[in-house]
């Protein structure tokens, strides 16, 4: 038994779900109890679908617990395929139903119905959300998908992307232009809108490439042993990644890398005048391994921050997101225990967060400012604009929705020389945030210099406490407080790590300045 | 919109019985309202990560940074022996208490798998009451979708707070059910200028205020879906105010006049204290009068407002209420709101999804409640719908919320014409 407030991911089920949802002419049943229909909501609000979910549900009641509600599940599956005739179905149980003695399979293939009905394993009390997709697709290819003969021209499948992924909407678009543009033929795009039928043509591509090792590697595994397809490794997050992959699809299929980066901003944005102030603000990452590893190379080699901290909550890609830890010279988080990622964060203090819709809670509670970079995700991180990940285009955008988080640069200036400036003060966060101005009270009285609350992205103020055994002298808590609130956390931790490492018990002004010489780079 | 419309009453009309496939929340739902009205309760499920992602998604934007809400998660070793699963519980709530000083009381929430693997909640919150009284009361009740649907988690939550009450021989007034605290305000407010009391709140906000209970007092229902509730009072000997929901100016007026003629109020004082806050409500409605009235109106069932909420909008705002699904139908608390429901209304109890949906499609109305996974697809296929699950989580009672409850379906109408480029009927 665990505690958990906040989950990253969802049962294993909802996996199997944003498969189905993905899909057309598909349809899951599921096997469980009324509740569980609520998952529909997370697609139609979250991910805005006009659809509902081509998801059945048994929907069985305590009433059905004496009878047979093994029935139950044959009459859905039944209606099911009568009501929607898809070209194929799946059934699953939900948690509840796995721990009833009902049969899927044998149900589902005594039923005898003219198209495949495809029986998923998804252990419920055991496994999660990742899994749950990444088995559904697995089985459906297996089920669906033969060896057959090849295109004529050279060509792939683009496996992994599903409903209620982090921008694969967009991914896919932006992935398929750079293969096109190399000359490869994108064969079929699954499991985001792709049909069964589809599913059985994934045979005569010459290789995939798998954008989302999460919900799509068993899949790419098991057709790279059926069909001898070989799988593309780089995920093309970030220039670098983007050009590798290149290099990548080259080496499989012998075409020359061809690159069309004439819309490519980021390398220069980057490198213009403006992005200076950059330069070594520490980050911290956390979300699914990919995206993690993918952002942590763009974040230090592209942006020019600071990796402090990275993690990933899906144990599937511990290993991986263990060695990109171990390349920026970090401890590696893998937990999906949300209290856990906030108290790494907060020690870390980082100047930015690029995390997942959880970091952006964490974030709003810390005054750390965060940008999405993974799933789970918020209604907001479905722009109603194409905003790809991937490639090049993928590589304008992240840039732009990191930057916009932080104070600008020149604005990072006023803040440090107008310190006592009425306009400038610690609650007024930055000015481009939209947030509404607070006016400092000019005579603070002690009870009245506490944060005004504001509610919109007005990050809280840093409060000076005694960390342990070293104190902080009045003088210096004022001048610690002339420091801008997004980099006092910093100079606060550095200070008093110096102070232990000296031996010093009173930290004066002079230790504040004796610290920040001894960090300065 | 008469009320002596010869059309009014569906107290012995047919009710069409369905089952089937259902679109609709558990009763672990009620928590994200019930522990934010509850200031000192924490509510832990016992379940599967499913509940967990349910309380999150109906959550939604409301994520706060630890809220007094969790689930602990079954894992496999704890299916393998209920012996490990109970001493997993006690070790996980004592963890609990110790870093949130400030529960005093913690709701055990069953759920489908605490229910279909046997783990005897009732038995356990007594183990954990002998071990954390006095400071922390434990109550357990069943969320479970097995047997609970949405706003019934609120009425299994409250039933089992009812048997742990006080006694006591004092007149005291309850108000049942868990409203916005400014709504339970005004109520409060209106009683006392009735001279009507004392009064309290059950759920109260904080474990000291809970109201007692016995032969003396007497209790109204604020919400129609508290039906287990209102029997564990009467076992208890409390007496039943029988009258239709607070919805809109007619029936806060008729919730008010039951309790008044129960404490004898005179009619010259009830006028004093409701004439002006009535005007208010009739003014506050009118704006809303020209987009609703006539229009036709669908609810799916979800909340066991439907019933009350269709009388309403078909008295107050002129509209024309087709079928009104409900999840359950209770005959004797909903006694008073068929009489006032207007006859043409096709009561159905239970759902089966699919044929519902044929006969939506077919009555094709003109405004449609239901669930937040059918809402955008209903939309994308043109139709105007208002998601219930708001109707829970707004200010919806008493005169002063009468126009914002017919704003909230006057609004999806006129967003609509707006957005068509049309100006608004």
């Amino acid at each position: 038994m665990k505690l958990t407030l906040w989950t990253y991911e969802g049962p294993p089920h909802v996996g199997a779900m944003r498969v189905a949802t993905s899909m057309k002419d598909m349809h899951l049943v599921l096997h469980g109890p009324q509740g569980d229909t609520y998952a529909d909501l997370l697609f139609t609000m979250i991910e805005r679908r006009n659809a509902r979910p081509p998801v059945a549900f048994s929907t069985f009641q305590a009433a059905d617990m004496g009878a047979d509600t093994g029935l139950l599940l044959k009459e859905t599956i039944q209606k099911t395929h009568e009501r929607f005739q898809p070209q194929a179905m799946a059934v699953a149980l939900t948690c509840t139903a796995e721990l009833l003695q009902d049969d899927p399979e044998g149900i589902s293939r005594a039923l005898n119905l003219p198209i495949p009905v495809v029986p998923l394993e998804l252990p419920s009390y055991s496994r999660k959300e990742n899994f749950g997709a990444d088995e559904t697709f697995r089985a459906l290819v297996r089920a669906l998908a033969k060896p057959m003969e090849r295109t004529p021209e050279i060509s792939c499948n683009i496996l992994g992307a599903t409903a209620l992924g982090f921008r694969h909407r967009d991914d896919v678009v932006e992935v398929t232009k750079l293969l096109e543009g190399m000359g490869v033929k994108v064969n079929v795009i699954a499991p985001l809108n792709a049909t069964p039928d589809d599913l059985r043509k994934l045979g005569q591509a010459h290789f995939n490439v798998l954008l989302y090792p999460e919900t799509g590697e068993s899949a790419a595994r098991h057709l790279e042993r059926t069909c001898k397809q070989p799988y593309t490794k780089v995920v093309p997050m970030g220039v670098g990644a983007t050009r590798d992959f290149l290099a990548e699809v080259s080496k499989i299929t012998g075409l020359p890398v061809k690159a069309d980066e004439s819309t490519l901003r980021q390398p220069w944005w980057s490198a213009s005048v403006d992005s200076t102030y950059l330069t070594g603000k520490r980050v911290f990452l956390f979300g699914d391994g990919t995206h993690v590893i993918a952002a942590a190379r763009i974040a230090a080699k592209e942006v020019g921050f600071e990796v402090v901290g990275m993690g990933c909550y899906n144990r599937e890609q511990a290993r991986a997101l263990r060695a990109a830890a171990a390349e920026f010279g970090v401890e590696p988080l893998i937990t999906d225990d949300y209290l856990e990622v906030e108290k790494a964060i907060e020690a870390a203090a980082p100047e930015l967060i690029l995390g997942t819709q959880m970091e952006r809670n964490i974030g709003k509670k810390l005054g750390i400012p965060c940008a999405v970079i993974s799933a789970p995700v918020h209604v907001q991180d479905f722009p109603a604009r194409y905003a790809p990940v991937m490639g090049f285009e993928g590589a304008n955008v992240l840039f732009d929705s990191w930057i916009h988080p932080l104070v600008m640069g020149l604005e990072e200036h006023l803040l440090t020389m107008f310190r006592e400036d009425f306009e400038f003060h610690d609650a007024a966060g930055a000015s481009h945030h939209g947030g509404q101005h607070v006016e400092r009270a000019e005579t603070p009285e002690p009870a009245a210099a506490a944060a005004p609350q504001t509610q919109v992205d007005t990050p809280a103020v840093p409060v000076v406490e005694p960390s342990g055994e070293i104190r902080w002298m009045p003088e210096a808590e004022r001048e610690l407080k002339k420091i801008p609130f997004f980099v006092r956390g910093k100079a606060k931790r550095n200070t008093e790590l110096f102070a232990a490492h000296k031996g010093v018990r009173d930290i004066t002004v002079e230790t504040l300045y004796e610290a920040k010489a001894h960090y300065a780079r | 919109m008469s009320l002596d419309s010869p059309t009014m009453g569906c107290t012995d009309a047919p009710v069409l019985h369905e089952r089937g496939q259902k679109a609709v929340f558990c009763g672990l739902t009620g928590i994200v309202w019930l522990h934010r009205k509850m200031q000192d309760a924490f509510f832990l499920v016992v379940g599967s990560r499913t509940c967990a992602h349910l309380l999150q998604a109906a959550a939604g934007v409301m994520i706060f940074a630890e809220p007094r809400f969790g689930t602990a998660i079954l894992e496999e070793q704890d299916l393998a022996g209920l012996a490990d699963a109970n001493a997993e519980l006690d070790r996980e709530v004592a963890r609990l208490l110790e870093r949130r000083p400030d529960i005093r009381q913690l709701f055990l929430v069953g759920s489908c798998p605490s229910e279909v693997i046997k783990l005897d909640l009732e038995r356990a919150a007594e183990r954990l009451n002998t071990r954390h009284a006095p400071h922390v009361r434990v109550y357990s009740y069943s969320g479970s979708g097995l047997d609970t649907t949405f706003t019934q988690g609120e009425d299994t939550c409250l039933a089992a707070m009812v048997p742990t009450l006080a006694a006591s021989d004092e007149e005291e007034l309850i108000v049942v059910g868990a409203l916005p605290d400014v709504v339970e305000d005004q109520c409060a407010s209106l009683l006392s200028q009735l001279g009507v009391g004392p009064v309290r709140m059950l759920p109260a906000r904080r474990k000291d205020a809970a109201p007692t209970v016995g032969p003396n007092t007497r209790f109204i229902l604020a919400q129609p879906f508290l039906g287990d509730t209102a029997a564990a009072l009467e076992r208890r000997g409390a007496k039943r105010i029988v009258a239709p929901f607070p919805f809109g100016e007619e029936g806060t007026t008729a919730w008010l006049k039951a309790v008044a003629d129960t404490y004898g109020v005179s009619a010259e004082k009830f006028e004093d204290v409701t004439a002006a806050p009535r005007a208010r409500a009739k003014k506050a409605l009118a704006a809303h009068q020209g987009t609703l009235e006539g229009k036709s109106l669908f609810l799916f069932p979800d909340s066991q407002l439907e019933i009350p909420l269709a009388r309403f909008l078909a008295r107050e705002c002129g509209m024309v209420p087709t079928e009104v699904g409900t999840p359950f139908l209770h005959r004797a608390i909903m006694a008073p709101e068929l009489e006032m429901l207007p006859s043409s209304a096709q009561l159905s109890e239970g759902q089966d999804l699919e044929a519902q949906l044929d006969r939506h499609a077919a009555i094709n109305p003109d405004i449609t409640v239901c669930g937040l996974g059918l809402a955008n697809p209903l939309e994308a296929k043109g139709h105007t719908t208002k998601w219930a699950i708001e109707l829970v989580f707004t200010p919806i009672h008493f005169y002063e919320q009468a126009g914002d409850l017919a704003g909230l379906f006057s609004r999806p109408l006129r967003r609509r014409a707006l957005l068509a480029g049309e100006t608004t009927a």
